[in-house]
């Protein structure tokens, strides 16, 4: 089934994630156009070849960002689109890129997420309110139902909506509190050996997960991601311009997508995720199966959201996570590889840009380009995406061609 | 004591949502229902999210609920609740079947479990332009 052209991830860049970033600060456009330029070179392909672009949010722009990308980076694209899916939004981007190629209307497809601090506004009046540092995925505009009925609740943000979903969760399936530790103690270890890491060579143990501030019940500090800067771009073409580049293509060969809510207090039920849904089309478009599956890299806000996307997308039944995972290793190199670059709960999440990593890490394996970390015959990965609190979830089937 | 609370952030209403707010004011809890296909209706809509009927009516109800998740705060959830810490947010499901985003009162020596009873609370904002609508066991 599925057409024979598919788009390939052919190329990527990604820049360290850091906890404290001291280089140079420059704008999301300027930072847009060096990711482009890394990119594009490790795709062996030019800026002429591009003649599709996918963006997500610019500071610089509330409107118009294709065009404003497209004149900045001085390249015409006959595709253009505009991502606005939290951090579903590097996954949402990559699908879009794929079936722009398969549908015939581009061959190379540049995607990026800037993620580093731009330069500090020297006018106040410019800057954007206290309150934004606060509300998090949260709107508090006049006429959102989130201003008027959670934030005067102090639901705001992403913390206390994951809490509830994974206090949801135990309430009905028991305790996963050890699971969840294995989680963020397995994908740090993975972190350990990657040098674009924020918690590089630092990996911690389940009684130090267990032992970290109670933020809101029954999350701990770490079991949550850590707010970082980085940036990642990753080009995809068609199989005539995959040709020219160096490395193995990676093929898009399934995509699904599910938008259900944008608070949980709404979800149909709190324990079962947008991911059941687009992990069940993606899996149907690629003619695959969770089993089939060498490699997952899933979406790692919290490790709650590891555990329900591995339920959801199929690879044990509801309630049965904790037990599931107690018997596997997520290791590069244990019998259930998950997250091996370390997660976003081991590298950092460098904004939006996080939500490339999961892709890239799939594609940098599915290449042979893990190093020290590469798992072996590896073929077929699924990644995920999530945004908001388990508001939108996007899954990908990737195959090396 | 949980008697003289005050919220700290006052809702921003809407023309929609008035009698939802009004009925707060006056310790009465109404929702919408719609006419067309008896859906009960949360948050306030000018149009049934089931059918898209326009035919919304506003019934008084009784407020009583039951949990469905609810999360222990040790730390504020934000600057504002700095002085509420720590915060029990809770999900609740009220007899009509709606969902709603709210805070837990008088929980000290109770143990909170899934489906368990709740009647309402009247919690003014600190502005005095508003009453939170809270939940405490019943």
């Amino acid at each position: 089934m599925g057409t024979q052209r598919k788009g390939a991830i052919v190329g990527y860049a990604e820049w360290p994630t850091v906890r404290r970033y001291d280089g140079p600060r420059r704008f999301m456009l300027e930072q847009w156009m060096d990711l482009a330029a890394e990119a594009l070179a490790d795709a062996g392909l030019a800026l002429e070849d591009v003649d599709g672009l996918v963006c997500g949010t610019l500071r610089e722009a509330n409107m118009f960002v294709p065009a404003t990308v497209v004149e900045y980076l001085g390249q015409p694209v006959k595709f253009a689109e505009f991502v606005d899916l939290g951090g579903a939004t590097g996954t949402g981007m990559l699908w879009r890129a794929a079936a722009a190629i398969e549908l015939g209307l581009c061959d190379v497809v540049l995607c990026a997420l800037p993620g580093l601090p731009i330069p500090s506004n020297p006018d106040p009046r410019d800057r954007p309110p206290p309150e934004a540092r606060w509300l998090g995925s949260t709107s508090n505009a006049w006429g959102s139902p989130q201003a008027e009925f959670e934030v005067p609740f102090g639901n705001v943000a992403q913390n206390a909506g994951y809490a509830m979903i994974a206090a949801h969760y135990e309430a009905r399936f028991g305790s996963c509190e050890r699971a969840r530790a294995q989680i963020t103690t397995q994908q740090r270890a993975s972190a350990a050996l990657n040098p674009l890491a924020a918690f590089y060579e630092k990996p911690v143990t389940i009684d130090e997960v267990l032992a970290s501030p109670m933020i809101a019940e029954p999350l701990r500090l770490l079991e949550i991601v850590m707010p970082c800067a980085g940036g990642a771009a990753v080009v995809l073409a068609s199989p005539e311009k995959a040709k020219r580049s160096p490395h193995r293509p990676v093929q898009i060969t399934g995509y699904g997508e599910s938008l259900t809510i944008k608070t949980p207090t709404f979800a149909e039920d709190l324990a079962v995720t947008p991911v059941a849904a687009a992990a069940a089309t993606a899996f149907a478009r690629a003619g695959t199966t969770p089993a089939a599956m060498d490699l997952l890299a899933l979406y790692d806000c919290y490790t709650i959201t590891v555990l329900l996307t591995l339920e959801d997308a199929g690879f044990c039944p509801k309630g049965t996570g904790a037990a599931f995972l107690a018997e596997r290793d997520l290791a590069f190199d244990g019998d259930f590889p998950v997250n091996t670059h370390g997660g976003q709960l081991g590298v950092g999440q460098p904004g939006l840009a996080g939500g490339l990593l999961q892709p890239i890490e799939a594609a940098r394996q599915l290449m042979g380009r893990a190093g020290p970390r590469q798992v072996r015959d590896v073929n077929r990965a699924l990644v995920t995406g999530t945004g908001g609190v388990m508001s939108e979830q996007v899954a990908l089937i990737l195959e090396g061609a | 004591m949980t008697e003289t609370l005050l919220a700290p952030l006052a809702p921003k209403m809407t023309p929609t949502s008035a009698p939802f707010w009004a009925a707060l004011e006056e310790g009465r809890v109404v929702l919408q229902q719609c006419d067309a296909c008896e859906a009960w209706v949360f948050y306030p809509r000018p149009r049934c999210p089931r059918c898209l009927s326009a035919a919304l009516a506003w019934k008084p109800v009784s407020g009583r609920a039951t949990l469905t998740t609810w999360t222990h705060c040790p730390r504020p959830t934000a600057p504002p609740f700095t002085g509420l810490a720590p915060q029990t947010l809770a999900v609740v499901t009220l007899e009509e079947g709606v969902r709603m985003s709210t805070f837990l009162l008088e929980t000290a020596g109770r143990t909170l479990e899934l489906g368990m009873a709740l009647a309402p609370r009247f919690v003014p904002t600190e502005d005095g332009t508003a009453t939170l609508l809270a939940f405490a066991p019943a």
